[in-house]
């Protein structure tokens, strides 16, 4: 019996290095592997032949271990694993396809900025079309990777091509708002647009959409990270440079659109490729920063309700709001990606919908303000797509608290939760282009 | 009789609901209990249940809960949920449709539809 208990744990220690499969998921395999070897045992086999035939009856773990991986995509990025069955393994020129591309970006941004002659001059183009020399070349950089065929090639394609004749061919008037708002929307826009290749065109599938949400949160850290890291390689490099004499004014200019816009290719790279990596450190970011932005909202929610709003809510905090609710909205999204949907609600779950309840309470607060001032000065450009904007995300607040509350008091799944994130995305693209499309001639162009 | 690997996977979902709609259950004795349906023709391999009741779970068809039996070890209980039955109910006339189907170009065979209650 000493021998059987030892060769279960051998095979359980065997068995939990797969990626894939996490602890319960071992112990129900074990519970099943007990059984099967106790019925052999009874019809008498001896005590290695029941452990054997019970094991080759679980199953090859490699197939194993894909199957689970195929169920739990959250867990582990399917496209990783699966890749060894259904395509050819990856060759070592993968980075160098990585630098072709953030190069050719940074090239592009690089001739844009001298043709602009920025930073002397500011032209608005530049700063309307700045998504445009970039995210295109991430957009190609994954249908290459995800080898596209011709047809999803023109409709990854076909989003920049349209949007890059739109913005430029628009008449914007001097010192118009419509311009800098397209400015604003057109990466949100671009962004979305990559999707469709990262997805490799399957835009309908909720996993693929949740694949995505992950992949923007991770693709984001990444990007901070690599930004630190090269301000701080900047300033170092100046002041090595400043004793020699040799002049430095030039180096952030060269060197920070550039590598802005490689970090891009980069950071996708990144997390395509070291994902183990971030899949420890993005649920601990989460975790550390949604409890402290839900005590900063709550607070924010009551001392607001309290005050009232009088005069507080001008043009530059209502922007300010926005911006928080979309952080709010985004570390939502994101702690949803991360999260094991098949555990019950925990303590996480309640804080979020604390952050929820409190982001949908200033948002009611900051639309009445923002329609009372409509009704008082009228619509322009900028009130429109900030009453947009807060209309957008306060259906999703709505919908998140509400399905947050049945989930926590076990009424439904999280999985409803998820499935109305993700249905709700193609409602921020379409809300994002119909601003820089749209907004642009209905307010003729100022 | 070998039965094809194809037609396992797609039996495998409507098999499994239909055995927790006879009550709740787990990994090890549904094995079993579609081993004794099947006669043992129908070979599954075992870890692969495991994925598909997670998937049921993810679809929202069953609920789980670990308990611990008086006698044995801590183990999750499969529980069919009301969207289960009707996932189960929608199986059971797509099957139906199929055997139908067969019968009718089988002439004779009597088979598939007495098997599932339906001639």
């Amino acid at each position: 019996m000493e021998s059987a208990e030892s060769q279960i744990a051998e095979w359980r220690a065997y068995v939990a290095t797969a990626p894939g499969l996490n602890g319960h998921d071992v112990d129900e395999l074990e519970d099943h592997l007990r059984h099967q070897i106790a019925d052999l045992n009874a019809v008498g086999l001896t005590a290695d032949e029941a452990f054997l035939v019970a094991v080759k009856r679980m199953g090859e773990l490699d197939s194993l271990s894909r199957e689970f991986a195929r169920e739990h995509s959250g867990r582990l990025w399917k496209q990783l694993i699966l890749r060894d069955e259904d395509e050819p393994a990856r060759k070592s020129s993968d980075w160098f396809e990585t630098l072709v591309f953030a190069v050719a970006a940074a090239v592009v941004v690089q001739i844009a900025r001298l043709a602009a002659h920025f930073p002397e001059e500011e032209p608005t183009w530049l700063a309307r079309n700045s998504s445009m020399f970039v995210l295109p070349f991430l957009a190609g950089y994954f249908a290459r990777r995800r080898q596209l065929d011709a047809r999803r090639l023109l409709l990854t394609a076909a989003p920049f091509v349209l949007a890059a004749l739109m913005v430029n061919l628009y008449p914007y008037r001097e010192d118009s708002a419509t311009d800098v708002l397209v400015a604003l929307h057109l990466p949100v826009v671009l962004w979305f647009a990559v999707a469709y290749p990262y997805m490799g065109g399957t835009v309908g599938s909720h996993e693929r959409r949740m694949d995505f949400v992950r992949f923007t949160g991770e693709w984001f850290i990444y990007y901070v990270l690599i930004a630190l890291g090269g301000a701080v390689l900047t300033a170092l490099t100046a002041l090595i440079l400043e004793p020699t004499g040799i002049d430095v004014e030039w180096l952030p200019e060269w060197v920070l659109p550039s590598g802005a816009a490689g970090a891009v290719i980069v950071a996708a790279w990144l997390v395509e490729w070291k994902q183990r990596v971030v899949e420890n450190m993005a649920p601990v970011l989460t975790m550390l920063f949604t409890p402290l932005f839900a005590v900063m909202l709550a607070g924010a929610a009551v001392v607001y309700a309290v005050t009232g709003l009088g005069g507080a809510f001008d043009r530059e905090l209502l922007s300010v709001f926005d911006a928080l609710l979309l952080v709010v909205l985004a570390l939502v999204l994101y702690g949803m990606s991360a999260r094991d949907p098949s555990t019950s609600p925990d303590w996480m779950d309640r804080i979020q919908l604390v952050a929820v309840v409190s982001a949908l309470v200033l948002d009611v607060m900051v639309l009445g303000a923002m329609i009372a001032r409509i009704g008082e000065l009228g619509f322009t450009p900028n009130r429109t797509a900030a009453l947009g904007l807060n209309l957008v995300l306060l259906v999703n607040l709505a919908g998140a608290a509400w399905l947050a509350a049945r989930f926590l008091t076990r009424r439904s799944r999280l999985h409803r939760l998820e499935r109305w994130q993700t249905t709700y995305l193609p409602v921020f693209a379409l809300w994002a282009c119909s601003v820089v499309l749209m907004l642009p001639p209905l307010f003729a162009f100022t | 009789m070998r039965i094809d690997k194809d037609l396992v996977a797609a039996s495998a979902t409507p098999l499994v609901l239909a055995i927790l709609a006879e009550g709740e259950s787990y990994g090890y004795a549904i094995l079993k209990r579609v081993r004794a349906l099947s006669g043992g023709e129908l070979e599954w391999t075992d870890g692969m249940l495991y994925p598909l009741l997670h998937r049921l779970r993810r679809h929202g068809y069953v609920t789980t809960d670990w308990r611990t039996p008086p006698e044995g070890r801590r183990r999750q209980y499969y529980m069919l949920t009301d969207e289960g039955r009707r996932a189960l109910a929608d199986q059971q006339r797509q099957w139906v449709t199929v055997t139908r189907a067969l019968n009718d170009v089988w002439p004779g065979s009597g088979g598939p539809l007495t098997a599932l209650g339906e001639a």
